[in-house]
């Protein structure tokens, strides 16, 4: 809740609401897949995690379609753990209803809402709400600059092309604090970064693939920027995948089916070839792939929080299609011993 | 042409930023356009590649010895080709439907995206290179000539002094030149194509083009 004292450094889960497998391997239905990302959560916000961020998808891969529902149920089980959405595709969605959305679960939860707007990696929802792929830029730019008026929770006045325009309109209901705090999902065009910067979100950087370390003039860029358009830099976070088990084989060898799987179905659709046992090794050891025992996890968080300078490192846990238990054992060894380890290795204890 | 010494990017996204991290690092004069005004990237340029300057897209393609188009596929059109006249073009857009919509609204009749620019840029040179690699995989992989496991980038063209130009700036970008043949035969390239997404050694991108 808002009286904690802030703390220098944020840690989050993230899930898209993966279908998960139950014990025989068999997959869960969507629901169910569902009331285990509430499950997870439950858990997550009982050994201290800061926030849980769930991604909006349209796709048979994913159950969440609508974080913030999920979030509310979430938000009636728990006591501090900050609801986000990760991310919230706004482009193909109502910036007016979006806030009222948020706006809502952050008064259910007391005040704990956050959003972070962006475009999404996919594209699904474009045709299904009846939006035209080649508005891709014109639609979240126009969205992103009514967005910034309307968190402010004062009577807009706004007209574009992509949307009717507004008058004096003011949008219920207001917040206690007046304020959600709201990101933009960054992947690493300079031009988004300094969107982010001009519009004083904060900056959430979706490290997927490759090394870590080419976004630190990114975050460079973001302060920088800020000061020239005088908005105030807000904590920049790090979003990436990863898998927790007990030995670094163990974690490899059981994500590695989920993993390839996904990538295999996913790069069908884009033209990929396929990724290899060795493709995947390389990444987790170079790249961006967070997998492995806690001690190897903990290493490679904080090498790349204090390499980006970052305050906020989340965790996309789930990795597709693995079983429900070894999703609940990485978010328990993430919140009991990699986080803590983490604050240690960064010097805040 | 003498040897290739400013560098020309179109497109100030992540590919076109990682291309001139890689050519400043390599000792190239660089300029980089984005689709606007210059003043919109002066910051951004600043700090991510230092050293590049910010220049309008026609400035981008006339003020130097070698351009590469970096910008969405979809916008090529937009470009000028007098801007480009007598100039080599490296060509490293992919469709992408995302940011592109349907290919055919692009690309007509089965041809290969780069012949398409090749007639649209009709008095310059257009080599089709640094496409199929992703962009953090070029960021990362960039290693001098003769080291162990240094990745191949595969060119394509139908202009063989164009071609040499190319393959001497990917080769000291930090990657093994692997020459392919001319613009219809870039389809392995493309998405879908056998080598799209690519980062491997000559040899095994050799073997993945020719499978």
């Amino acid at each position: 809740m808002t009286k904690n004292k802030q703390k220098k450094y944020e840690f989050g889960i993230n899930s898209f609401g993966d279908i998960a497998l139950d014990e025989q391997g068999k997959r869960l239905t969507d629901a169910a897949s569902i009331r285990q990302v509430v499950a997870e959560s439950v858990l997550a916000d009982k050994i201290g995690i800061d926030v849980v961020g769930l991604g909006e998808h349209h796709r048979a891969d994913f159950a969440i379609s609508s974080p913030e529902m999920v979030l509310s149920a979430i938000a009636s089980k728990t006591k501090n753990i900050k609801l986000s959405s990760a991310v919230t595709v706004l482009s193909s969605d109502d910036p007016v209803r979006v806030f009222q959305r948020f706006a809502a679960l952050d008064a259910v939860s007391n005040g704990r809402a956050q959003i972070i707007l962006g475009r999404g990696s996919f594209t699904e929802s474009y045709p299904l709400f009846g939006f035209d792929l080649r508005d891709y830029e014109t639609l979240f730019e126009e969205k992103v600059n009514l967005f910034s008026e309307l968190i402010k929770e004062k009577p807009v006045t706004w007209s574009g092309t992509m949307r009717p325009a507004l008058e004096k309109a003011d949008v219920y209901p207001k917040t206690e604090t007046g304020h959600i705090p709201t990101y933009i999902g960054v992947g690493g065009s300079p031009q988004s970064v300094v969107r982010t910067a001009k519009y004083g979100f904060g900056m959430m950087l979706a490290v997927i693939g490759g090394a870590p370390d080419r976004f630190k003039p990114y975050v460079e860029l973001y302060r920088q920027a800020s000061k020239e358009f005088g908005t105030t830099a807000l904590p920049v976070g790090l979003h990436s995948p990863g898998f927790i088990a007990d030995t670094d084989e163990g974690a490899r060898d059981t994500a590695w089916p989920a993993y390839q799987a996904f990538h295999t179905k996913v790069g069908r659709d884009r033209g990929w070839p396929r990724i290899t046992r060795e493709q995947y090794e390389y990444e987790i050891d170079h790249g961006s792939l967070y997998i492995g025992s806690v001690e190897t996890v903990t290493q490679k968080i904080a090498r790349a929080m204090k390499t980006l300078d970052v305050n906020r490192f989340d965790l996309v846990y789930g990795l597709g299609t693995t079983k429900v238990d070894d999703r609940l054992r990485t978010v328990e060894l993430y919140g009991k011993e990699v986080v803590p380890r983490v604050r240690e290795l960064l010097g805040e204890s | 042409m003498h040897d290739i010494q400013t560098v020309g990017i179109i497109g100030a996204g992540k590919l076109g930023v990682t291309v001139a991290q890689l050519a400043l690092a390599a000792g190239y004069t660089v300029n980089i356009a984005g689709s606007g005004d210059p003043k919109n990237i002066e910051l951004s340029v600043k700090i991510i590649t230092p050293g590049a300057t910010a220049v309008t897209a026609e400035r981008a393609a006339s003020e130097s010895d070698i351009v590469v188009l970096a910008l969405p596929l979809g916008k090529f059109r937009s470009l000028s080709p007098k801007w480009f006249d007598g100039k080599f073009v490296i060509d490293a857009m992919n469709h992408w439907y995302e940011v592109d919509g349907p290919l055919e609204d692009t690309i007509p009749d089965n041809h290969t995206t780069s012949e398409e620019v090749q007639a649209f840029l009709h008095n310059s040179v257009v080599v089709k290179a640094l496409n199929h690699m992703g962009y953090h995989h070029l960021r990362d992989e960039a290693k001098p000539k003769g080291v162990a496991n240094r990745k191949a980038i595969a060119i394509a063209g139908d202009n063989d002094e164009a071609v040499r130009h190319v393959s001497d700036f990917v080769d000291s970008i930090g990657f093994d030149p692997l020459l392919i043949g001319g613009l219809k035969n870039t389809h392995a390239l493309e998405a879908g194509g056998s080598a799209f997404g690519a980062n491997m050694s000559y040899d095994e991108l050799h073997r993945a083009i020719s499978a």
